[in-house]
């Protein structure tokens, strides 16, 4: 058996010996897709079951969700927008899943990401071309974003605090100081209901892409989703970083850096979710104000969960979200069901995809390995 | 402040009442957690959990009369959100952790979703002790004015503490808890009495979540939770995982809820939203200070997720 297994010239399970490494490549990358595909339909379908019991029709539901989210070009563009700020959020766990750290406060440096814009540009604005002011936006969102999660990574490696729960606080702590900020110091006394920074000059706002109704948010969430993947699969800190999450014990004896890894990639993610605060003001709100928690944050958690920690799975999933987020409000005019329905969903397919977690592995065709044993 | 003759004293008794008033859901949850933790799981989703027990109360006491009724409804509905919680997390490669913040949302959804028509009316509240009729004093007696669950609280507070070290469900729980094998090996299933632990927590958290919404604020919004649920898992390591421990930290984070408006009602407007960061401040800075890098937290359950 063995010997049959190992010679390549053997034909494995009739089929013609040519054909299995294509047939191994094509089952080992099967199986993501499809259990995360039943894991959808099951979610679809308990969903379903919730909107037959408060007395509607899903078919109508699901129809509108198409319609509302990519149903016609207008409809796109709007999806591709709100699926900006989720490329960059979710970045912002996927990256420290990498090391096995569960980031849930992505929230935090997006608010504060965007303040720092706010406070950056405000005095520039007028004086600096605005490219540059643009750039240095970007830059102080970045930074204070990676100080701010990169904390919690510091904080997990040095000093043993559970990177879940500190990330958490820490997304509380920023939310108030952007109340003080926006409320006190950075203030505009014109702001009367809704308290907000001084609006940006409308040159130095973030424009469209050409030729689209959609912001330059969306490519650089997409640019921040390739270069991630890029260090993740092609440079050596993202395969270190993949032992380290494997077994930190065994990546300190192999002399790897565990804790600048963390810190670096902790931080990383953390710029991530803070320029996702800077586009939210330099492209959608003009300002910063309250509405920059909007919950991309705990929506981004979602997306990187759904896409595996992929980051190149995170974009055809953060453009999904973002169409389903698009919808809620066709759905909720036509249907007369609340705004909240898209959060029921979201949190189904959210329970049943981790749940399915369970099945991989478990079935004998995804894995190459055992084919010659069923010989 | 000076016409009523208490001026700055104002402070410590508002800070004192606003303790007893805002740590009650604290108070429940983390009991709750705790109670989940000692077997070895932990359920990040009581967040959601709070938010559907305060709604389904307000709804069932809306619709009923009966504010006693709404808490036992939302204890159901909590018990069954720590139910799914539960099964879902025994299946292998299941993350628990993952799988909370899916419950959190899913909680969060439901809740809002099934809440909307309970905004307007107005539910009946729960009722309250007056202890405070000794005072001629308006202020003394409306800091004394506590609501029958702190005392229900307290009471399951201490109840826990000799439940875990006196008895037979106390002992197997810390034993499924610390190890799973050692669990398997004394013939006990630790999947069902982690599915127990989980069901009870979430039915505790509902409590406090029926607080919310029956008592103080007292009615039913979205924003009736501004992560109280979430707090209290920091609080449960904060306190230990001992339940007395969770009673005196609930206090803390009560009274430190309740500097931002003390100050503001003698008039200390400065940094008023600061002031909301402060029990968050004061847990991280609790973790920081007690946490280890090398050594597990001190008095951790050894088969919890968190502490490894």
């Amino acid at each position: 058996m063995t010997i049959e297994a190992n010679d390549p010239a053997i034909s494995i399970a009739g089929k013609p010996a040519s054909l299995r490494p294509i047939l191994e490549w094509t089952a080992r990358r099967a199986e993501p897709i499809v259990i995360g595909l039943a894991a959808i339909l099951i979610g679809l379908a308990l969903f379903s079951l919730f909107i037959l019991a408060v007395g509607k029709s899903p078919a109508t539901l699901f129809q509108l969700m198409y319609t509302g989210g990519f149903g016609s070009w207008f409809s796109v563009q709007n999806s591709l927008s709100r699926a900006a700020p989720l490329l960059l959020t979710a970045l912002c766990v996927a990256l420290p899943a990498r090391l096995g750290l569960v980031i849930i406060g992505g929230e935090g440096a997006v608010v504060l990401g965007g303040v720092a814009a706010a406070a950056m540009a405000l005095p520039l604005a007028g004086t600096v071309p605005a490219f540059l002011t643009l750039v240095l936006m970007a830059i102080a969102a970045m930074v204070v974003g990676g100080i701010w999660i990169g904390l919690a990574g510091f904080l997990r490696h040095y000093r043993g605090v559970n990177e879940t729960i500190s990330s958490l606080l820490l997304s509380y702590i920023a939310i108030a100081l952007m109340n003080q900020f926006v409320e006190g110091l950075l203030r505009d006394p014109a702001s009367l209901n809704k308290p907000s920074t001084r609006p940006l000059p409308a040159e130095y706002m973030l424009g469209n892409i050409p030729g689209m109704d959609v912001h330059w948010g969306l490519v650089i969430g997409i640019l921040a989703c390739i270069v991630s993947w890029i260090v993740i699969e092609a440079t050596s800190y993202g395969f270190a970083a993949r032992i380290a999450g494997g077994n930190v014990r065994a990546a300190q004896i192999q002399g790897l850096p565990v804790g600048k890894l963390i810190a670096g990639f902790t931080a990383l993610a953390g710029s991530f979710a803070g320029l996702a605060g800077m586009i939210e003001v330099a492209a959608v709100q003009g300002s910063a104000n309250a509405s920059l928690a909007a919950g991309y944050g705990y929506t981004g958690i979602l997306v990187a969960f759904l896409a595996r920690h992929n980051p190149l799975a995170i974009i055809p999933v953060a453009i999904l979200l973002g169409g389903i987020d698009a919808s809620g409000g066709l759905i909720q005019r036509r249907m007369g069901l609340p705004d909240a329905t898209v959060l029921v969903l979201q949190g189904t397919l959210f329970i049943v995809i981790l749940f399915c977690e369970t099945f991989y592995g478990r079935f004998k065709i995804f894995n190459p390995d055992l084919w010659k044993r069923s010989l | 402040m000076e016409e009523t003759g208490i001026g700055i004293w104002g402070v410590p008794l508002a800070i004192f009442a606003g303790a007893i008033r805002v740590s009650t859901p604290f108070i429940f949850v983390s009991l709750g957690e705790t109670i989940t933790e000692r077997s070895g799981r932990i359920n990040l989703g009581l967040e959601g959990t709070l938010v559907f027990g305060a709604m389904t109360a307000y709804a069932v006491a809306v619709m009923t009369g009966s504010p006693t009724l709404g808490v036992l409804a939302a204890m159901m509905a909590g018990a069954i959100f720590g139910v799914i919680h539960g099964w879902i997390c025994k299946f292998p490669k299941v993350n628990d952790i993952a799988i909370g913040i899916a419950m959190m949302q899913f909680g969060l959804g439901m809740a809002f979703f099934l809440g909307k028509s309970f905004i307007q009316p107005v539910a009946p509240k729960l009722p309250s002790i007056a202890l405070g009729g000794w005072s001629s004093m308006p202020q003394i007696q409306a800091a004394l004015n506590i609501n029958v669950l702190f005392f229900i609280g307290a009471a399951l507070a201490l109840f826990l503490f000799w439940a875990f070290k006196n008895t037979r469900i106390g002992l197997i729980l810390r034993v499924v808890g610390d190890s799973t094998d050692a669990a398997r090996a004394m013939g006990i299933d630790p999947d069902r009495i982690r599915l127990l632990a989980t069901a009870a927590g979430g039915s505790l958290a509902a409590i406090g979540g029926a607080y919310l919404s029956l008592y103080y604020p007292g009615s039913w919004n979205e924003g009736i939770s501004s992560g109280q649920g979430l707090m209290a898992v920091a609080l449960v390591i904060f306190a230990r995982w001992n339940p007395i421990g969770c009673f005196v930290a609930a206090l803390l984070f009560g009274g430190a809820g309740a500097l931002g408006p003390a100050l503001q009602s003698v008039g200390v407007t400065q940094g008023y939203y600061l002031f909301y960061a402060a029990p968050y401040v004061l847990t991280l800075i609790i973790l920081i200070a007690t946490s280890s890098p090398t050594r597990s937290l001190a008095g951790a359950p050894g088969a919890l997720s968190l502490t490894k």
